[in-house]
C-alpha cells in the first residue's frame, strides 16, 4: 500500500514541479546553481558588484523576452531601464516614496512607456522595427536630456534607498543585496513563467512563422504587443533598482549605448536561452568593472573578447553549453 | 579540430573577465599607508585632457612631497570610469571598501564627479576633483570631504565673459546647445558681459546631441555683427563649431573673435594652430606661464602621448601636494582615520605649488587662485610646438571663483 502510494504520488510531485515552472531537469539544476550562486556569491564578492549584475541580468531577460522568443529586436530598450530609474529616483528623492514602491513606479512607468512605443512599433517587422524602436527611444532621450526632473547631464544625485516599507533600512549593501537578490529572482521566475505559458506558446509561433499563427486564429499583433508591454516594465523594474542600487539616475541609461549593451549581453550569453541574458550580463558587467583598471586597454580587451565570442560561440555561452550537453537551457 | 578551437578561443575569452573576479583579496589596511586613486577617462574624448597624464602628475606630487622619506608609504592605484556615473560609483566604492584607497583624485564628467562627490561623503574619504566643471560641487552639493580645485562653470563664464569685455569685445552672440548646461553657460556668460557693460545681440540654439553642421548658426552669428561669438557648448560641438568657423574665415582680420567657454588646450592642440587661431578662452594654468609652470612641466618629463599638462593635470599634482602636506602635518593614522579632519587641515594651510602659486582653500571646498585669459596664437606668432597661447587678461583669485555666499553651500551657513 505504502509502496503504491508513494510511487504514484512522486511523479505527481514531479509534474506539479514542472508545471509551476515550466523548468526541464536541466533547466531546474541550472536554476539551482543559479539560486546557490545568487545566496553565496555575496558573502565572497562585493555586494554592489553583484547588485549591478543582477540588474542587468534582470533587463537582459525582459530584453530576451522579445527578441529570443518572439523574434523582435527593439533597439530602444534604453528608453524603459532609464525611465524607469527616473521614476524610481524621483519618486523616492523628491516625493519620498519607499524603494519598493519608487521600484514598483519605475516598472509601471516604464510599461506605459512600452505600450505606447509598442503600439507603433509592431505595426512594422524586420529592421523597421529595430528602427522604430530606436527613434522612439532618441525621444525619450531627449525628454530626459531637457526636462527639469531629470537634471540634465548631471541626472537625479544622493537618491536616498530609504526603508523598504517603511520598515527595514536598506543603507547597508549586504541588506539592499537581497532585496536586488529577490526582484532578480522574481522577474527571472515571471519571465520564464511567459516563456512556457500557453501564451508563450503562441509567442514562439509568432517567432517561427507570423502567417501561419494568424491562420490559426491568434491576434499576433495583441500578442506581440502584449509581450512588448511585459518586457518593457521589467526593464523599467530593472532600471528602478539599479537607481536605488547606486543612488544615481543619469542619461547613460537612456543613451542607445545601453540598448546596443543589452542586445551584446544577450548575444553573448545566448539569444533564445533562459539563463543566456544571466550569463551574458554577469561577463559585460565583469568586464566593465573588472578591466576599469587596465585604463585605456579596456575597450580594446572587449573588442577582442567580442569577436571571440562572435567566431567561437555563435550561440553564445550557455546557447554552446546547451548544445554540448543536448540540453535546452 | 573545431571544439578545440572553440574551446581554446573560449577559455582565452573568458580569462581575463574571470581573472579578476574571485582573486582580488582585499588587502590589509596598512597603517602607515595612504593609497590614492586616480579616476578619470582613460579611453574617451577627455584622455588627453586626464586620463594616464594625471596619474603621472599624481606620482610626481607623490615624489615632490618629502613624505616618502619619512617612513610613509604612498601607493598611486588608477581607472578609467568610462565617462559613466555606475561605472565610476562602483570602482569608488570597491576602492574604499576592499582596496582602502584614501583620497580620490582627478574625476571629470560632472555627473560621475558628483556621485563620487556623494560616496566620499558618505565614507567619510577624501575628494580632490580636478577635471570636472560643475560650479555644484562647491554649491548645492558641497561636502566637507571635497576640494574642487582647478576650475568650475562660474569661473569660466565670468573670465571669459567679463575679461573678454574688458579687453574690448563689446558686443556678444552666443551659438549654444539646446540643453541644460548649455543654457546655464550662456545665461551665466552674458550676465557677466552685461555687468561690464557689454551687450548681448543674440543667441542660436543647436539641438543637442547630433549638431554637426554648424554653418548657419556661424553665419547667423556673423550677420548679427557681434565682435565675439560665444561657444556655450562642449567637447565635439566646440571642436566642430570651431573648425567650421575657420573654414568660412569668419574670425580672420581679427573683427570678430571666437570665444570658447569650455576649450581646453588639449583641444587647441588636436585642433591645430591654422583652426584654432584668434580663439579666446580661460584656464587657471598653462605649462608657458611663468618659470615656475615651466620647470614644473620639465619636472613632470615626457607625458603619454607626447602632450604638455593640461590645466587638470596640473590640478591632480597641486592638489594631491597640499593634501600630502596636510598629511605629513596631522599624522597619517589622523588623515587616514577622518576625510573631513584632513581635508579642514588642507584649508586651514595655504596653499602653494609651482603650477598655480600662492593661493587658499574656501570653507566651501573651493580652491582660489587667479584665472588667465588667453588667445590662441597664429601659426606665424607660434615660436615651436606647444607655442600656444598668449595672455590677454588675469583675473585675481578673489574675483574669479563665485563669491563664498552665492553658492547656497550648507557648510558656509553653519
Amino acid at each position: 500500500m505504502a509502496d503504491t502510494a508513494i510511487s504514484v504520488a512522486a511523479p505527481d510531485a514531479v509534474h506539479e514541479e514542472a508545471g509551476l515552472f515550466g523548468f526541464t531537469r536541466a533547466q531546474a539544476l541550472a536554476f539551482g546553481v543559479l539560486v546557490a550562486f545568487v545566496l553565496v556569491s555575496p558573502f565572497f564578492l562585493y555586494p554592489v558588484f553583484l547588485m549591478k549584475v543582477l540588474c542587468f541580468a534582470l533587463f537582459a531577460c525582459a530584453f530576451n523576452l522579445l527578441i529570443g522568443y518572439v523574434g523582435l529586436l527593439s533597439f530602444g530598450h534604453a528608453a524603459f531601464f532609464g525611465m524607469g530609474g527616473y521614476i524610481a529616483g524621483h519618486t523616492a528623492k523628491v516625493w519620498g516614496l519607499t524603494p519598493e514602491i519608487a521600484i514598483i513606479g519605475g516598472g509601471a512607468v516604464g510599461a506605459v512607456l512600452g505600450l505606447g512605443i509598442g503600439w507603433l512599433a509592431i505595426r512594422r517587422s524586420g529592421i523597421y522595427f529595430a528602427m522604430i524602436t530606436l527613434a522612439m527611444a532618441q525621444m525619450v532621450y531627449f525628454f530626459c536630456l531637457q526636462a527639469p526632473f531629470t537634471g540634465g547631464e548631471d541626472g537625479i544625485q544622493q537618491i536616498p534607498r530609504g526603508r523598504l516599507f517603511g520598515l527595514i533600512p536598506l543603507d547597508t549593501d549586504f541588506t539592499l543585496y537581497w532585496l536586488v537578490a529577490a526582484i532578480f529572482l522574481g522577474g527571472f521566475l515571471l519571465v520564464h513563467r511567459v516563456v512556457h505559458s500557453p501564451f508563450g506558446q503562441v509567442m514562439k509561433a509568432v517567432r517561427e512563422n507570423e502567417p501561419r499563427a494568424t491562420s490559426l486564429g491568434y491576434r499576433t499583433d495583441d500578442y506581440k504587443l502584449l509581450a512588448f508591454v511585459l518586457s518593457a516594465g521589467l526593464a523599467g523594474v530593472a532600471g528602478g533598482t539599479k537607481a536605488m542600487v547606486f543612488g544615481i539616475a543619469t542619461l547613460t541609461d537612456v543613451h542607445w549605448n545601453m540598448s546596443g549593451e543589452v542586445v551584446l549581453m544577450t548575444l553573448v550569453g545566448g539569444l533564445g536561452t533562459v539563463f543566456g541574458p544571466v550569463v551574458g550580463a554577469a561577463v559585460i558587467v565583469t568586464m566593465q568593472n573588472y578591466l576599469a583598471e587596465f585604463g585605456a586597454w579596456v575597450t580594446v580587451i572587449q573588442g577582442v573578447i567580442f569577436v571571440a565570442c562572435v567566431l567561437a560561440f555563435r550561440r553564445g555561452v550557455v546557447g554552446e553549453i546547451g548544445n554540448l550537453l543536448k540540453v535546452r537551457l | 579540430m573545431t571544439i578545440n578551437r572553440r574551446t581554446l578561443l573560449a577559455g582565452a575569452a573568458a580569462l581575463p573577465a574571470l581573472g579578476g573576479l574571485p582573486f582580488r583579496s582585499a588587502r590589509a589596511q596598512a597603517a602607515n599607508t595612504i593609497r590614492i586613486g586616480v579616476m578619470n577617462d582613460q579611453s574617451g574624448t577627455y584622455r588627453d585632457l586626464s586620463g594616464p597624464g594625471s596619474t603621472q602628475a599624481v606620482e610626481l606630487a607623490v615624489k615632490e612631497s618629502g613624505i616618502t622619506q619619512r617612513g610613509v608609504t604612498v601607493e598611486v592605484v588608477q581607472a578609467d570610469h568610462q565617462n559613466k556615473p555606475d561605472v565610476g560609483s562602483t570602482v569608488v566604492r570597491q576602492w574604499i571598501d576592499r582596496d582602502g584607497v584614501d583620497v580620490i583624485v582627478d574625476v571629470p564628467t560632472s555627473s560621475v564627479a558628483l556621485a563620487t562627490n556623494t560616496l566620499v561623503r558618505e565614507k567619510n574619504k577624501v575628494f580632490l576633483n580636478s577635471g570636472a566643471a560643475t560650479s555644484d560641487l562647491t554649491g548645492a552639493q558641497c561636502s566637507p570631504n571635497t576640494v574642487h580645485w582647478t576650475y568650475d562653470t562660474w569661473m569660466l563664464a565670468q573670465s571669459t565673459g567679463g575679461a573678454m569685455v574688458r579687453a574690448g569685445g563689446k558686443s556678444w552672440f552666443f551659438i549654444t546647445a539646446d540643453y541644460a548646461f548649455g543654457h546655464a553657460l550662456e545665461r551665466d556668460t552674458g550676465n557677466f558681459v552685461k555687468a561690464q557693460g557689454g551687450e548681448v545681440l543674440g543667441a542660436v540654439r543647436t539641438p543637442f546631441p547630433g549638431t554637426t553642421d554648424f554653418s548657419s548658426y556661424l553665419q547667423q552669428a556673423q550677420r548679427s555683427r557681434a565682435q565675439v561669438i560665444g561657444l556655450a557648448n562642449a567637447g565635439g560641438d566646440t571642436i566642430n563649431s570651431i573648425k567650421q568657423a575657420a573654414e568660412f574665415r569668419i574670425t580672420r582680420g581679427g573683427r570678430v573673435k571666437l570665444a570658447g567657454l569650455l576649450v581646453f588646450i588639449t583641444d587647441v592642440n588636436s585642433l591645430g594652430l591654422e583652426v584654432a587661431q584668434g580663439l579666446v578662452l580661460s584656464e587657471t594654468f598653462y605649462w608657458d606661464l611663468n618659470d615656475k609652470t615651466r620647470a614644473f612641466t620639465q619636472r613632470l618629463g615626457a607625458m603619454p602621448g607626447n602632450i604638455k599638462p593640461s590645466m587638470v593635470q596640473a590640478g591632480c599634482y597641486a592638489s594631491v601636494l597640499h593634501y600630502l602636506k596636510a598629511v605629513g602635518d596631522m599624522g597619517v593614522a589622523a588623515a587616514k582615520a577622518s576625510g573631513v579632519d584632513a581635508v579642514t587641515r588642507m584649508k586651514a594651510m595655504p596653499t602653494n605649488d609651482d603650477a598655480f602659486g600662492e593661493g587658499t582653500i574656501r570653507a566651501d571646498g573651493r580652491k582660489i587662485h587667479p584665472c588667465y585669459l588667453f588667445e590662441v596664437k597664429s601659426p606665424a606668432e607660434s615660436k615651436g610646438a606647444w607655442d600656444y597661447y598668449k595672455l590677454l587678461g588675469t583675473t585675481p583669485g578673489a574675483q574669479a571663483f563665485r563669491p563664498l555666499t552665492e553658492g547656497s553651500c550648507a557648510l558656509v551657513r553653519s
